[in-house]
């Protein structure tokens, strides 16, 4: 059935692009096999329709229109030949080299099929990709968040959508509704930046933790990106503050090397442990981390530090001893 | 999005220029270029041969050769140019080369920049959504011009390597394969003479790096790693570990590859995680310590207790 489909849009297209006068919908039936096997009117305008629409949906320029401006005839379609094909850029063989290494940035991407279709047209006219300085070096983005094709389309459309949306603390998901301005990959996860609808402002929201489907609320096009908005600073502006406190931490002898690598200052202590001063910005991020450490290191200061380890550490000892509590008889 | 018919016509709209520009190529190399088998290629070319300009008699259809295993095309003439490109592929080619571009610490942009020039006048106006998404490469290349000097002249590279979850420094010598960038995070790919097989070091790991006068002998069998399902790949030696996480620890399922979610009361997850490292999960149980509890094993859940006793013994007198 498919396969037809696929046969009668080709002969379509090769028809439609054959012609320069504008064909009539009967010459069209005529010429098309697949038409003229339609058992009724009926039958053949309706498919003929969506055929169109297809094609047009596919970025083919579909277009109407009569042969005699006189007379106000029957319409004619065609496809305009010139707007049809890629314009014509010769790629040379180091651009197409950089072409192929720009289209795997999303072989493990929702847009891969895209991007290498894309570089076969514009690898058509024969010359092979060959000798880019710039092989071996391979950027990848993946998409894993399920809500990654919904949310793309809706930016590329310009449609504003709803989707639910867990937010870091507590709480069942809540609805949201946005209207997209784009979407940025930072870190290997991707964000979307937009007007949030419920708050009034601008807003960015982590793919992952959008809980649910997403759904367009409004028509294609009814989005305006504010000029001039970059989209890449709005996500940017969440990453975390300046790293302006200063711990003084004692570390075991050769132990604890994240810490070690980014201390401004290592000494000597009096018991052979090494003194060391880590540059934080929260408390809590660095007190996560050096519990991690356990006995291989202890906060000599600040106490805000020095507390919330103490309060983490206590908290695994409290989890662990009533794991343990439950797995012995 | 297409449907299986609209996305078979635009692989055949495709491939029509393509071939009528390679005459006489292999059906396996054709094949692969579309990410298709071969079984499928003849399929869409005894399609192709069955279709053509008005009148349909056997000089108007498209003519189709694949008999000796090498792809011959013609009488194609009306699609013999390549349709335009659409938004999604003018947009994911252009935000490809913009992320190369911004690949720190590039000298060599001439070829990079005449493309971007090039392309963008290609696309016409299906660039303009290309500007509303954006792929961040990271900014922690570590020492990418060395190994980037070692790949182009195949060179071994000796490595001092700092491992976190061991919490230790390695010295290696390794043969550089390819640099990649992966959730925004650079990785040399290369063949470790020490474990003897493909490892990724993470770049901003590299403490020190020498390019040796040793040329790189990368094994014929040392195969790139498949990165679709990530950097993280599953082994049967790995122990898996149940987690029950507080609100203040949700956060391990966006960051970690999780096998299982189940929501408890309370806004509590229980949570199964595999890893390949005792100690990693160790760190990560002391880490998430009142946020987050090791529920199994329950060998785990002691190691924890006695890291966390020992610990707490020299805050004692504070």
């Amino acid at each position: 059935m498919s396969a037809q489909k696929t046969e009668r849009l080709l002969n379509l297209v090769i028809c439609l692009l054959s012609t320069r006068q504008f064909l009539a919908k009967e010459q069209i039936r005529t010429a098309v096999p697949q038409y003229a096997e339609c058992a009724t009117d009926e039958a053949f305008d309706r498919m003929f329709e969506r055929d169109k629409e297809e094609l047009r949906d596919m970025g083919i320029p579909l277009e109407t229109g009569g042969n005699d401006a006189w007379f106000d005839d029957e319409v004619g379609y065609r496809v305009d030949r010139a707007a049809y094909a890629v314009p014509e850029v010769r790629f040379e063989p180091d651009e197409l080299a950089v072409l192929g290494l720009a289209s795997r940035v999303w072989q493990q991407a929702s847009l891969a099929a895209p991007a290498s279709r894309a570089l076969l047209k514009l690898k058509a006219d024969g010359i092979e990709p060959d000798g880019s300085s710039l092989v071996g070096i391979e950027p990848r983005v993946r998409t894993s968040e399920p809500s990654f094709e919904a949310v793309y389309a809706a930016v590329r459309d310009r449609r504003a959508i709803s989707f639910p949306y867990r937010t870091s603390g507590t709480g069942p998901p809540r609805v949201r509704h946005l209207e997209p301005w784009g979407i940025v990959s930072r870190h290997g996860r991707w964000y979307v930046v937009g007007h949030d609808r419920d708050r009034g402002a601008t807003r960015v929201f982590r793919l992952s933790r959008i809980a649910g489907s997403v759904s367009p609320i409004g028509p294609a096009g009814e989005v305006i990106v504010p000029d001039g908005i970059d989209i890449r600073a709005q996500v940017v502006a969440l990453v975390p503050p300046q790293l302006s406190g200063r711990a003084v931490l004692c570390a075991r002898p050769g132990c604890c090397l994240a810490l070690r690598r980014r201390a401004v200052a290592t000494r000597r202590a009096g018991d052979g442990w090494d003194e060391l001063t880590v540059p934080f910005g929260d408390a809590e991020v660095l007190a996560e981390e050096v519990a991690g450490f356990g006995p291989d290191v202890r906060v000599v200061d600040p106490p805000a530090v020095r507390d919330a380890v103490v309060r983490r550490l206590r908290g695994a000892l409290a989890g662990s001893a009533e794991t343990l509590a439950a797995v012995r008889p | 999005m297409s449907t299986g018919a609209t996305e078979r016509l635009s692989r055949l709209l495709a491939m029509v220029p393509y071939l009528v520009g390679r005459q006489g190529i292999p059906l396996a190399e054709a094949a692969a270029e579309f990410g298709i088998t071969e079984r499928q290629l003849v399929k869409d070319l005894e399609l192709l041969f069955v279709c053509g300009t008005p009148g349909h008699l056997p000089d108007d259809l498209i003519e189709a050769e694949w008999g000796d295993g090498h792809v011959y095309l013609g009488n194609a003439d009306p699609i013999a140019r390549p349709l335009r490109l659409g938004v999604d592929e003018s947009l994911a080619l252009l935000v490809g080369l913009r992320a190369l571009a911004d690949v720190p610490g590039l000298h060599d942009r001439d070829a990079l920049e005449r493309t971007l020039a090039k392309l963008e006048a290609a696309a016409g106006e299906s660039a303009a959504a290309s500007a509303q998404v954006s792929v961040e490469v990271g900014e922690q290349v570590g020492p990418l011009a060395e190994v980037r000097a070692a790949l182009a002249g195949r060179r071994r590279l000796h490595l001092t390597y700092f491992v976190p979850s061991r919490d230790e420094t390695t010295e290696r010598d390794v043969d550089p394969m390819r640099v990649l960038m992966v959730d925004g995070r650079w990785y040399l790919e290369g063949w470790c003479h020490r474990a003897e097989e493909v490892r990724l070091f993470r770049m901003d790991r590299v403490e020190a790096v020498t390019v040796l006068d040793v040329p790189a002998q990368v094994p014929d069998a040392a195969a790139g790693r498949d990165l679709g399902e990530g950097l993280f790949q599953p082994s049967p030696e790995d122990t898996v570990v149940t987690l029950e996480l507080g609100p203040a620890a949700h956060w391990v399922v966006d960051y970690y590859p999780v096998e299982s979610v189940d929501r408890l009361p309370n806004d509590r997850l229980l949570v199964r995680l595999r890893a390949a490292d005792d100690r990693w999960l160790r760190t990560l149980a002391l880490r998430l310590g009142g946020a987050a509890r090791v529920l199994d094993p329950p060998e785990l859940a002691a190691a924890v207790a006695r890291r966390a006793e020992e610990a707490l013994a020299a805050y004692a007198g504070t």
